[in-house]
Parts: structure tokens; C-alpha cells; sequence
């Protein structure tokens, strides 16, 4: 591929000195080397260092990058740049303090994350050895255990925007059937009834827009219903 | 300048796995610990560590701690400490099914039980035909074990200071820790943290190379820190080289994919590594396969147009396993190669990918200078030299190395804290003031360098002078060039002054830590005159008493690269391990 100009539109705001955060028109050449976004955005800064963001592993495992792309959450790392519309127009995620540029104050989202328990919880004396799991149990923490917290899908819910503060939100609430799903764990019931709750975790009216921008592919709706059968269960 | 001071009995630089296991310790304790972290703990560089851990729990055929420690040996070229690696390879079954114990989702066998594969170098009976001895959850073991250390100190109520970067550790006159001092990177602010006891787990400064594996964040600000307060480096001139990053993009590529069958392969689709090392052949330890890699590149049979990498060809095994074992692996190659590995072999080459070296430690994680301990200075990690990777590194003892290491640490630091010496000492305000200094100088610069363009210089000098294959004079002239690199750094100029996450200030500070291991690289390598493990030279000869150029006459003995005046002395290797019998010097082969 031949050398071209990207054009580009990104949320500038320093509290430092802008009065109110505005939208940059920037320019840049890209070659043949650059494939993802994550790979322009070094650019960007390598010729303007005041543009913000998060990034670390540029591979899609860390969960630093995740932004606002063309209207879109996901990770800059993982995203082509050749896949895009221009001028590409980058924002912070949506719904949580913006602190400068694309860097968000994720407080409330680690809160919520935190406030599942999100551990193994099994009171029996440790063993000497692994406590034993079957292939098939294991099996079912695949498309949970996966996730990165970048918060794409917490910061792309309506649910999540109205009640950041009483919604788990879709990232909690994977991580919270991620222990339910454990055979290790023996905290099914306190889990449970720590979502029960006119918001924790029945704010979420399956708009899916968490399954939509998951950068790992995983369905947080998904694991929602199986919580929201579990509770009907255990009710009736 | 007048700087706000908090006071801990333990302060810990790093949250990745190191940090985070060593912090279980601290906080279960019940001792009052501060963790550091530059990043969010889970976005730290263990995360993306892929294929396994390793502990001889013999789960799917026997398997023994003494025959861990063999390979270990063998694979460090006989430069890593043996009472280190006993110390580690006993301690491995223990540390792993703890980390079972935290929920990490490790893969099963039909038992239940951990689920182990082969990997690079792991043998069973002293040498004799590769074992299954890498635990593993997919190919995401480091993610896995990150978020399940994360989970354990989120139980443990540990308490974390995200996104503060430090600056420089600081001492007392007679040379004791007292803590560090740090950035709020939100705000600005500078902090100084005081403790009894400090820990430095802030992992390996692979950015040092143009292409790496490594995160941006693996910039060793521990070593940068603990240089300029005068500790010095050990054995930095050993750099591990991943045979399989993808060509062009850097991003690893898991041994572990050769562990569950995957071939190397060159331009004529020929299995090159039987010629190379015809037991072990693919699974070789990583300094032989990437060798022989850039052999088969350099003498015509490379793949691709410009016949730059070679291949990973897993098309022959079964879809469902690489959808099973290796679904991260399919992922990068999907994103970064191209490639659906069902379908077609990846294009790999070797990238820098591991630091053997670092800050001398004993197997308790205390830092150890001139032959004796420094009160209230720890290590663990890969900014730690205990040794146990010598001149090369096993894959999957980087894994072990953090749980082993980070817990035993932890210990030594409760029994510091609680004893007789531990104290709070006043900090001498020089200490303060050399901080605070570095970022006054940085913020009010005029007419400087650019930081990336004087990174960039210092990554492509590293990558042209210190590679995979070292010459003579091109070390020699890469010491002059990296010295011309470190007069630009002194002068980095940025242009965004906001106090305000500034990330461009944290760049340029972290450019100040990657020099001084840049340096420490590059001098030592120039010194050591001999070839062994990750460290090969053009001029060392193979002879009968040197076989493959290692002299064992004269280079069985650690590089100390000091920062001052850029001296360098040595120290023996550890011959004699705890309780067995020393694993006796032979030459190397798979």
C-alpha cells in the first residue's frame, strides 16, 4: 500500500487550559507499516505530544485502549486502519469523566466490578493438591474468564449511562457469572443475592450493545440471562 | 522543594505478577502496603504471557523437581545460580496449585487435574525426551494468572496506588532503603512513599529494541531507578530473543504452539530444526531455535519476497485443538499476520523478548551488593537477577520465576517488617531534591532532543549493535553510539507542560530508565568475550577447551555493570545448590 494521508477528528480537552473540550481536525501520512489505529495514534503523538491516550500491550490483551472509534467503542489496537471511514472521528468512552483527551476516570467501573466479589470464594481447608475440575466444568468459564476490562461494553450500555452508579453493568456482571460458573466456588446463593435488586442486575433490558462491541467476542448478555434464570429458580 | 510524604510498612513498585503475589503476602500479613502501579494492575506486561507455567506436578506422565532443575541449569548455560534455581524448581508445584487455589481457570486433564503440555527444553530423566510440564489455561496463561492474582489481593483488601510513576528509590547515607518517590500521573503531584521495606517488581525494559514483544510499558524503571542510586546490574548483556514474534508486527507468538506440535519450516518447506537440534528439534531451549532461525534467513533460505522470516506451520493438527488449546494464537494471527493458522503457517522471526538480567538478588528476593544485603531493598520479577535464568531463559520459568520469587520475597519483607531492623528512617532531602530536579529540568528544557525521535535512535542502535548474532566491532562501536545516545536524553524536550496525565512527561522519564539499561546492555556485552546461551559472539572461538565459544576458564562469573563511570566487576556463579549434588559444567545440546 502506498503512502497516504488519513484524515482525522479527535476529542482534544486539558482541564489545564481548554475551557471547554472541542474537536481537532489532524492530518497524517500513513504507509504500508501501519495497519491498526493504535499504530497512527503513535504517530499523531510522535508529531503532536500533547494528544492523550492509554497503551500498552498493542496486542489486544491489556484492555488500555479502548476509545470511542467512528461512533464505536472499541481497541485501537485491534482495529484496522483500512477499515475505516474518514475523517475517523475518535472520542473518549462514552458515559464515564473524561480526564484529558481519550483517558476516562474508569473509578465507577472498577466500583462496580469490585462490588461482585469478583474472586473464589470456597471455605473448605485448601487441599494438598488442585482442587479437581472436569474438563466439561472448566468448559463453562470459557467466554467469561476471557475479559479484559477495557470497559467497552460497560460504557456502550444506556443502563450503564442512567445508573453507573446502581447498574453492575454488562462487564461486572460477566465477571460475576464467571464465579457462579465455578465448581470452585461455593458462594452461588450470597452471589445471587447480592444481585438482587431492582438495578444491579435488572437494569439490563437486552439491548446487546455490549455483545456488539466486544473486542474479546464475548456475550455478557448472555451470562446476564443465565444469572436472571438462576434467580427465577431459586424463586419459584 | 517541600514534597507531601505517606508512610507504609512496605511499598511495592509493580503490580504485575511479581508485585501482586508478593503483595498477597504483605497484605495477608496484615501489614500496611502501598502498591505502585504505572498502569491498571491488570493491564500490566504478565498479562500477555501465553503458554504455561511450569511445575513438575507430573499430571500426565512422572515427572521430578530435580529433573526442572536440570533443564534449567542446562538451559541458563550453567551462568544461573543453583541454589536459586532448587530453591525454584522445588518450590513450583507448591506456588502453582496456590494460584489454583486464588481460581486461576487452568486447563483440565480427563482427571481434573492441571493440564500440562511440552515446551522448549522441558525434559524428563535428566535431558532425556521432552515432558509434559506447562501448566496452562489456553494460551492465555498470563492473563489468567494476572487477573487471579488481581482477585486474590481485591479479597485481600490491598491497597493500590493506580497510575503513579515512580522516580527514584531513596536511600539513607549508609545505603538503606527508605522508599521511593512518586508521580500522580492524574495530577502531577509528587508523593514521597516511606517504608520499612521496598520491592521493586517493575519487569523488563524489552523497549529497549526496535522490535520487541514487549508492552510500551516495559520501559525498566526499576533499573533505571536503582542504578542511579548506585546498585548495580547484573548480567545485562543476556536478552532473550523469541524465535516466533509475527514478522513486522512483534506480537508473540507462544512456544506452546510448538508444544502442542507446530513446526518451524524455511523457504523449501524443509523441518530445518532436525538439522540444529535433532532430540529436542523444535522444542529446543530459545536462544538454539532462534539461532538457527536467523541462519536459515541469513544464508538465503528465508520465506516471503524479501526472504526475511520463516514459518509456524500448524496446518497439520486438528482445527478443534487449535480452537481449543491455541484460540488466542489463531486470534493475533488472524489480526496481525494475516493468516488463519488452520489454513496457512504464520510468518515469524525472532524478537527481543526477555531480560535474564537485572537488580542482584539472593533466592529470598533481597537485594545484595558487594557481597551483603541491603537493608530494606527487595527484587522479584523480571527486574530481578536471582539468578535463575543465567544466559538463558527456559520458557515458562518467567511465569514460575514471579510466583516463586514474588511470595518468597513477600515472606523475607513480613519477617524484615517484623523484626528487630526494620525501622522509619528520616529521608535526607538531597534524595528528594535529585527527583524533583529531573522533572524541573524536563519541564523547563528549551532546544532539546525529541523524546521519540531519540528513542527511536537508541532502539535501532540496540537492534543494529546487540542483536540475536554480536560482532567485535560492531559492539564495540555500538558502546561509542549508545554513550552519543545518552548526551541526547540528558537534553529531552517536551512541548505538552499540563499537569494534567501527562503522558508525553512520563514518556520522557521512562526514555531516562531505558538508557541507563541500554547502557548496561550494550557495555556489558561489549565485555564478555566469550559466547554463551542468549550472548553470541562472532569472535569467540569454538574450540576443545571453549566448545561453541564458551569459556568456562574465564567467564563462569556474573557481569556487575556499574552506572558510575560505567565500571564493571563480577561476582561467581552459585555452583553448589541447597541439598543436591552441583549439576555438573558439560556442553550444550538438544
Amino acid at each position: 500500500m502506498a503512502n497516504r494521508t488519513m484524515k482525522f477528528q479527535i476529542y482534544r480537552y486539558d482541564p489545564d487550559k481548554d475551557a471547554a473540550p472541542y474537536m481537532q481536525d489532524v492530518s497524517i501520512e500513513v504507509d504500508a507499516t501501519d495497519r491498526k489505529l493504535l499504530d497512527v495514534l503513535v504517530k499523531l503523538k510522535a508529531k503532536d505530544d500533547s494528544i492523550s491516550f492509554r497503551r500498552s500491550c498493542r496486542e489486544g490483551v491489556c484492555g488500555s485502549d479502548a476509545m470511542n472509534i467512528n461512533g464505536k467503542n472499541g481497541l485501537a489496537c485491534l482495529t484496522d486502519i483500512a477499515s475505516l471511514k474518514e475523517p475517523v472521528q475518535l472520542r473518549p468512552l462514552p458515559g464515564l469523566p473524561v480526564i484529558r483527551d481519550l483517558i476516562v476516570d474508569m473509578t465507577q467501573f472498577f466500583k462496580q466490578y469490585h462490588s461482585i466479589k469478583p474472586y473464589v470464594i470456597n471455605n473448605d481447608p485448601a487441599p494438598e493438591r488442585e482442587r479437581l475440575q472436569s474438563p466439561e466444568d472448566r468448559e463453562e468459564l470459557n467466554g467469561l474468564y476471557e475479559c479484559i476490562l477495557c470497559a467497552s461494553c460497560s460504557t456502550s450500555c444506556p443502563s450503564f449511562w442512567w445508573n453507573p452508579d446502581k447498574f453492575v453493568g454488562p462487564a461486572g456482571l460477566l465477571a460475576a457469572y464467571r464465579f457462579i460458573a465455578d465448581t470452585r466456588d461455593q458462594a452461588t446463593n450470597e452471589r445471587l443475592d447480592n444481585l438482587e435488586d431492582p438495578y444491579r442486575l435488572f437494569r439490563c433490558h437486552t439491548i446487546m450493545n455490549c455483545v456488539d462491541v466486544c473486542p474479546k467476542n464475548l456475550n455478557p448478555t448472555r451470562a446476564i440471562g443465565k444469572i436472571k434464570d438462576m434467580m427465577v429458580r431459586r424463586a419459584v | 522543594m517541600k514534597v507531601a510524604k505517606r508512610t507504609f510498612d512496605a511499598v511495592i513498585v509493580g503490580a504485575g505478577g511479581a508485585g501482586m503475589r508478593a503483595a498477597i503476602q504483605l497484605s495477608e500479613a496484615g501489614l500496611k502496603t502501598a502498591v505502585l502501579s504505572k498502569v491498571f494492575p491488570t493491564r500490566s506486561h504478565t498479562v500477555a504471557a501465553q503458554g504455561g507455567v511450569s511445575a513438575s506436578l507430573g499430571n500426565s506422565e512422572p515427572d521430578h523437581w530435580h529433573w526442572h532443575m536440570y533443564d534449567t541449569v542446562k538451559g541458563s548455560d550453567w551462568l544461573g545460580d543453583q541454589d536459586a534455581i532448587e530453591f525454584m524448581c522445588r518450590k513450583a508445584p507448591e506456588v502453582v496449585v496456590e494460584l489454583e487455589h486464588y481460581g486461576m481457570p487452568f486447563d483440565r486433564t480427563d482427571e481434573g487435574k492441571i493440564y500440562q503440555r511440552p515446551f522448549g527444553g522441558h525434559m524428563s530423566n535428566f535431558g532425556d525426551k521432552p515432558v509434559r510440564r506447562a501448566c496452562a489455561a489456553a494460551d492465555r496463561t498470563g492473563h489468567a494468572m494476572l487477573h487471579a492474582l488481581y482477585q486474590r489481593n481485591v479479597r485481600a483488601n490491598t491497597q493500590f496506588f493506580v497510575e503513579w510513576m515512580a522516580l527514584d528509590l531513596l536511600r539513607a547515607p549508609d545505603g538503606r532503603v527508605l522508599g521511593v518517590i512518586a508521580m500522580e500521573m492524574e495530577t502531577s503531584e509528587i508523593v514521597v512513599f516511606q517504608a520499612k521495606a521496598t520491592l521493586f517488581a517493575t519487569g523488563g525494559a524489552g523497549r529497549i529494541f526496535a522490535s520487541s514483544t514487549n508492552a510500551f510499558i516495559n520501559t525498566g524503571d526499576g533499573l533505571g531507578m536503582a542504578a542511579r542510586a548506585g546498585i548495580p546490574l547484573e548480567d545485562m548483556e543476556f536478552w532473550q530473543f523469541h524465535p516466533t514474534g509475527v514478522a513486522g508486527a512483534g506480537v508473540l507468538i507462544t512456544e506452546g504452539v510448538r508444544g502442542e506440535g507446530g513446526i518451524l519450516r524455511n523457504a523449501s518447506g524443509e523441518r530445518f530444526m532436525e538439522r540444529y537440534a535433532p532430540n529436542a528439534k523444535d522444542l529446543a531451549s530459545r536462544d538454539v531455535v532462534s539461532r538457527a532461525m536467523v541462519t536459515e534467513i541469513n544464508e538465503g533460505r528465508g520465506c516471503g519476497p524479501n526472504k526475511d522470516h520463516v514459518l509456524l506451520d500448524i496446518t497439520h493438527l486438528d482445527p478443534d485443538v487449535i480452537n481449543k488449546r491455541l484460540p488466542g494464537i489463531r486470534e493475533i494471527s488472524i489480526q496481525f499476520a494475516n493468516v488463519d493458522p488452520i489454513r496457512a503457517p504464520i510468518p515469524v522471526v525472532p524478537t527481543c523478548h526477555y531480560q535474564m538480567g537485572g537488580i542482584p538478588t539472593n533466592y529470598r528476593g533481597e537485594v545484595v551488593v558487594d557481597g551483603g544485603v541491603v537493608p530494606g531493598f527487595y527484587a522479584a520479577g523480571e527486574c530481578a537477577c536471582a539468578s535463575v535464568h543465567g544466559a538463558n531463559r527456559l520458557g515458562t520459568n518467567s511465569l514460575l520465576d514471579l510466583l516463586v520469587f514474588g511470595k518468597s520475597s513477600g515472606e523475607t519483607m513480613v519477617d524484615f517488617i517484623k523484626g528487630e531492623g526494620a525501622a522509619l528512617q528520616e529521608i535526607p532531602q538531597d534524595q528528594i531534591d535529585r527527583a524533583v530536579a529531573r522533572v524541573e529540568r524536563l519541564d523547563s528544557q528549551k532546544g532539546g532532543s525529541d523524546v521519540h525521535d531519540v528513542r527511536a535512535l537508541m532502539q535501532q542502535t540496540m537492534q543494529k549493535h546487540c542483536g540475536v548474532f554480536r560482532f567485535k566491532d560492531m559492539l564495540a562501536a555500538g558502546v561509542e553510539k549508545i554513550l552519543e545516545v545518552e548526551k541526547l536524553v540528558q537534553k529531552t524536550e517536551i512541548k505538552d507542560k499540563s499537569k494534567v496525565f501527562n503522558t508525553a512527561r512520563i514518556e520522557a522519564l521512562e526514555l531516562e530508565n531505558l538508557i541507563e539499561v541500554a547502557k548496561a546492555t550494550m557495555i556489558s556485552a561489549n565485555n564478555r568475550t566469550e559466547s554463551r546461551g542468549a550472548h553470541v559472539r562472532d569472535d569467540a572461538v569454538d574450540s576443545p577447551e571453549t566448545p561453541d565459544g564458551r569459556d568456562d576458564a574465564n567467564w563462569l562469573k556474573h557481569t556487575l555493570w556499574h552506572r558510575d563511570a560505567n565500571r564493571i566487576d563480577y561476582k561467581p556463579v552459585v555452583m553448589k545448590p541447597l541439598t543436591v549434588d552441583t549439576i555438573a559444567l558439560k556442553k550444550r545440546a538438544y
